[in-house]
């Protein structure tokens, strides 16, 4: 029998770059195969190949050994294949059905929507392959793990048998993105084929029957998720042996730099979010923030940069107060800043690599001589970071937009590392990125910390914080639940800290299974 | 454009009632017909470029003769385009700066006119003062007026985050009606019936470089200085590059330490500046009094004019000559062809519609490969 999918030497050229070299692949029936590799390795430009978004320069596609034409989406489709984005198709007002069945509606009478029986053959779907989902329910009020779900669901009701996820796990919860391997394994196995795209190797080992490594644009090797080991496929994808440990001396903590005392702070529906925080960061430590997403550590940092007002409260930092200092203000008090979403906050997407260089110093010397901005020493400041952090750009006049996460990361990096700073505030700075980027980013900053620098972490990736912080605060509900340190604790402490469980009530490590229950 | 002047044709035969007469024969006599509606499309584009820039046969015969009053005549039309240009280039650059800064300034036509009346007070105000002091203080007034009226939608927003666009419309009215009652009032010319305001002084009046009739004036070379400052502005300055920061995204700009609420103060003064500029221009250059309908809606035309310059100052020149072309031309193709301007107005539509929808353009051209390239340097901007 053939394989239900063959690439055969796909090429895809774009001014510049040769996104895809000669690619071959190939998925056989139930079988889910995993497309590792990092950001910019042209998983998603194959992807979009085979999905009829673009037309392969050269190369063949085969459907259960037919040659197939791919034009558009709808060919795809009826070729039975199907592929959930990484930003959801969804419409927010319309209920599952009623999105489940966009394009492909069934009437009664010729005019109107068929709804009962589309909901019928949704609920028949969702029982076979254990996708739980109300057709009544409306988009909006359902969390994102479940319109992951109508996602997949709207390609079965298709008759897709070739399911492609893009980077499915990106925007799940870690117990969220159980389920959903649960799910591909059911679909696997009823006969349904996937092809799956990451780039977390703790997924691809945990789901994954087969493993293609892709690299700048070809396939650069296969693995076997039984044997393969995560430091084999990080080295694969990034072409080096990467460290994926963080490599670190012992803190030498010196004087206080910031310093927050019973801090309170509104966020934007007027709920006391930081509920009296007290935090101190030295010079030459990292002080890890801990906590789950969305319990005030947001609005912390916003705060301390001079983003949001404090209801009340101090902050002083470098023994300056700066409770209600502006922006500038805190920047120029020598404090970085690398902010939790790069594209909202840290950058200008429609600006040149160059401009977003100097976005908060471009009215300095030597940038500015009086209110004329000086170019040729922008642009030479700005070649020397794109060298100097390896930012993987084809030139400084190049749109920041243009260029793929993790290179936005490092440009933000090589601004902020740039200046003479007493004080890193970092917010999640790896979400999102690849493997090199990360070992990377981190590296930089425990450089800054040996060079004297406090820098406060904030991160919801506990496996963050424990690489590199030196002591962990963790927050929930808006307060510092607990000030530890990070070599007396364990991950499943401070996950029970995170979830709300009070210190004194963990008694001992040794109680760690019992404790596993309050997940 | 090419697209846009073959759309016009199109419609051109059709309101042409002799050409669709023919077409009525069109299987008894298809030659007829083509030839009538190639005519039609003819003359009417000929009259038009003839109307905008002149006959080059007549040119060349009027340099040939020497003859300074068929030299004026000859050169006549382009003279003509380029003062139709002129305001257009000043309301254009306006709302480009507003769009620049994140702002839909609606309010151009209303700053005008509040521009036009501060720079004709000045100018038929002060008497005796020499043409070097009171043309300046004519136009700084003008511009101070365009300020001071796109500084109210301004503050609104920055204070109580008022939409600029229902205050500057809001603000057209007042503008507008203000006028009229000083037309009718305090500004009226004593010795005439009509709310027109007195002339100018001459020592106001902006230099005219030829005899009369060609009205070119300095204002032209007084637009493109400013075009070339307010480029310098924004892309050289500090000042322009937090403008632009705050306009392409503003919690950028927050983050990086600028001050958005001065910052929007300042695009929106400085956009009703450029616009009370154009008014200024008008009066102290072309009509040397203020009359009620002198303005022929540049305000509004140099919205979309903004928009098929890209908001760049380059592009904002070169789409006010284009519209300045087509306004002074259309008057010609009026008379001679019996083309009703209003086609006019349809052209510079589907100028407008193409350029803005370049989708359609590649439809119609085929040139769908070209457009794949943009999105390609996202890996995967296409999701969202």
């Amino acid at each position: 029998m053939p394989p239900i999918l063959e690439l055969h030497g796909i090429t895809k050229r774009f001014p510049g770059v040769l996104a895809n070299d000669h690619i071959d692949l190939t998925l056989n029936e139930s079988e889910i195969l995993a497309l590792l590799g990092e950001n910019g390795a042209g998983k998603s430009t194959l992807m979009n190949v085979l999905y009829g978004l673009y037309q392969p320069d050269e190369g063949e596609i085969s459907v259960k050994g037919n040659k197939i034409k791919v034009h558009s989406p709808n060919d795809a489709i009826a070729a039975g294949v199907g592929m959930v984005h990484q930003h959801f198709m969804l419409v927010p007002v319309l209920t599952v059905t009623e999105n489940v069945m966009l394009g492909v509606e069934s009437l009664v009478g010729g005019v109107f929507l068929d709804r009962k029986s589309a909901a019928a053959r949704i609920r028949q779907i969702s029982k076979q392959y254990g996708l739980e989902a109300d057709p009544e329910a409306y988009i909006k009020d359902l969390p994102v793990g479940i319109q992951q779900r109508v996602e997949i669901i709207k390609l079965l009701y298709r008759n897709a048998n070739i399911l492609i996820l893009d980077e499915p796990t990106a925007v799940l919860t870690p117990q969220e993105a159980d389920e959903l391997f649960k799910i591909m394994r059911s679909l696997a196995a009823q006969g349904k084929s996937i092809i799956f795209i990451t780039h977390k190797l703790k997924e691809v080992l945990a789901v994954a029957d087969r493993i293609n490594v892709l690299r700048l644009g070809k396939v650069v090797g296969a693995a076997d998720p039984k044997t393969a080991t995560e430091t084999q496929l990080a080295s694969m994808m990034v072409g080096r042996s990467v460290e994926l440990t963080v490599h670190k001396e012992k803190a030498k903590p010196g004087e206080v730099i910031l310093q927050v005392k019973d801090l309170r702070v509104l966020d934007d529906r007027e709920n006391l979010v930081v509920d009296g925080v007290a935090l101190d960061v030295r010079s030459g430590e990292v002080v890890g923030v801990a906590g789950v997403q969305g319990n005030g550590q947001t609005e912390l940092v916003e705060a301390l940069t001079g983003l949001r007002s404090v209801l009340s409260g101090h902050i002083h930092i470098n023994s300056h107060e700066t409770t209600h200092a502006s922006p500038r203000q805190v920047v120029e008090l020598g404090v970085a800043h690398v902010p939790e979403d790069r594209q909202r906050d840290g950058l200008v997407l429609s600006y040149p690599v160059a401009d977003n260089m100097v976005l908060n110093t471009y009215y300095l010397p030597p940038f500015a001589r009086g209110v004329v901005i000086q170019q040729p020493e922008v642009e030479k400041a700005a070649g020397e970071r794109v060298h100097q952090f390896d930012v993987r750009t084809p030139g400084i006049s190049t749109s920041a937009g243009s260029l793929s996460g993790g290179n936005q990361q490092k440009v933000i990096v090589a601004r902020e590392f740039s200046r003479p700073i007493k004080l890193l505030i970092a917010a999640q700075p790896t979400r999102g990125l690849d493997v090199g980027s990360i070992e990377y980013i981190h590296g930089r900053i425990v450089e800054k910390r040996d060079a004297g620098c406090a820098v406060l972490l904030v991160s919801t990736e506990l496996d963050e914080i424990l690489a590199l912080a030196d002591r962990v605060a963790v927050m929930y509900r808006g307060r510092v639940v607990a000030v530890v340190d990070r070599a007396s604790v364990t991950k499943e402490y401070l996950g029970l800290l995170m979830a709300g469980v009070s210190p004194d009530q963990i008694a001992k490590p040794e109680r760690g299974e019992e404790v596993k229950a309050v997940f | 454009m090419f697209t846009a002047f073959l759309v016009g044709s199109i419609i051109i035969i059709l309101t042409d009632l002799a050409v669709l007469d023919a077409f009525k024969n069109f299987f008894g006599a298809p030659g007829a017909a083509l030839s009538a509606a190639w005519k039609a499309i003819t003359t009417a584009y000929g009259s038009l470029f003839e109307g905008s820039l002149g006959s080059p046969a007549r040119m060349i015969a009027a340099l040939q003769s020497g003859d300074s009053e068929a030299i004026g005549d000859a050169f006549y039309p382009i003279g003509e385009s380029l003062v139709a240009a002129t305001p257009y280039i000043f309301a254009g650059l306006s709302v480009a700066v507003g769009f620049r800064c994140g702002l839909f300034n609606i309010g151009a036509e209303g700053q005008l006119f509040i521009g036009a009346i501060c720079s004709v007070w000045v100018g038929f105000t002060f008497k005796g003062l020499p043409a070097i002091v009171h043309i300046p203080l004519a136009l700084v007034a003008g511009a101070a007026g365009g300020a001071l009226w796109a500084f109210v939608p301004a503050i609104l927003k920055a204070k109580a985050g008022a939409h600029e666009v229902i205050n500057t419309i809001m603000m057209n009215y007042v503008a507008f009606r203000l006028s009229e009652w000083l037309l009718n009032g305090p500004l009226k010319r004593p010795e005439s019936a009509n709310p027109v305001s007195p002339f100018i002084e001459q020592s106001a009046e902006l230099p005219r470089f030829f005899p009369d009739p060609i009205r070119f004036h300095m204002g032209f070379f007084i637009a493109l200085g400013v075009a070339a400052f307010i480029y310098w502005f924004l892309f050289k300055t500090t000042l322009g590059f937090e403008i632009r920061t705050v306009g392409a995204n503003a919690n950028a700009a927050k983050y990086a330490g600028m001050n958005i609420t001065r910052n929007l103060i300042i695009a929106m003064c400085l956009s009703g500046a450029l616009a009370g500029l154009a008014g200024a221009n008008e009066v102290l250059g072309v009509n040397h009094n203020l009359a009620n309908a002198f303005s022929a809606g540049y305000g509004f035309d140099s919205i979309a004019l903004a928009l098929l310059g890209k908001s760049h100052p380059l592009g904002v020149v070169l789409a006010a000559l284009l519209f300045g072309t087509l306004r002074s031309g259309s008057t010609r193709m009026q008379n001679v062809a019996q083309i009703p301007v209003d086609i006019i107005s349809v052209i510079q539509a589907l100028v407008i519609a193409f350029i803005a929808a370049p989708a359609i353009i590649r439809a119609l051209y085929r040139l769908k490969a070209a457009g794949e390239g943009e999105g390609a340097v996202f890996t995967r901007g296409w999701g969202k």
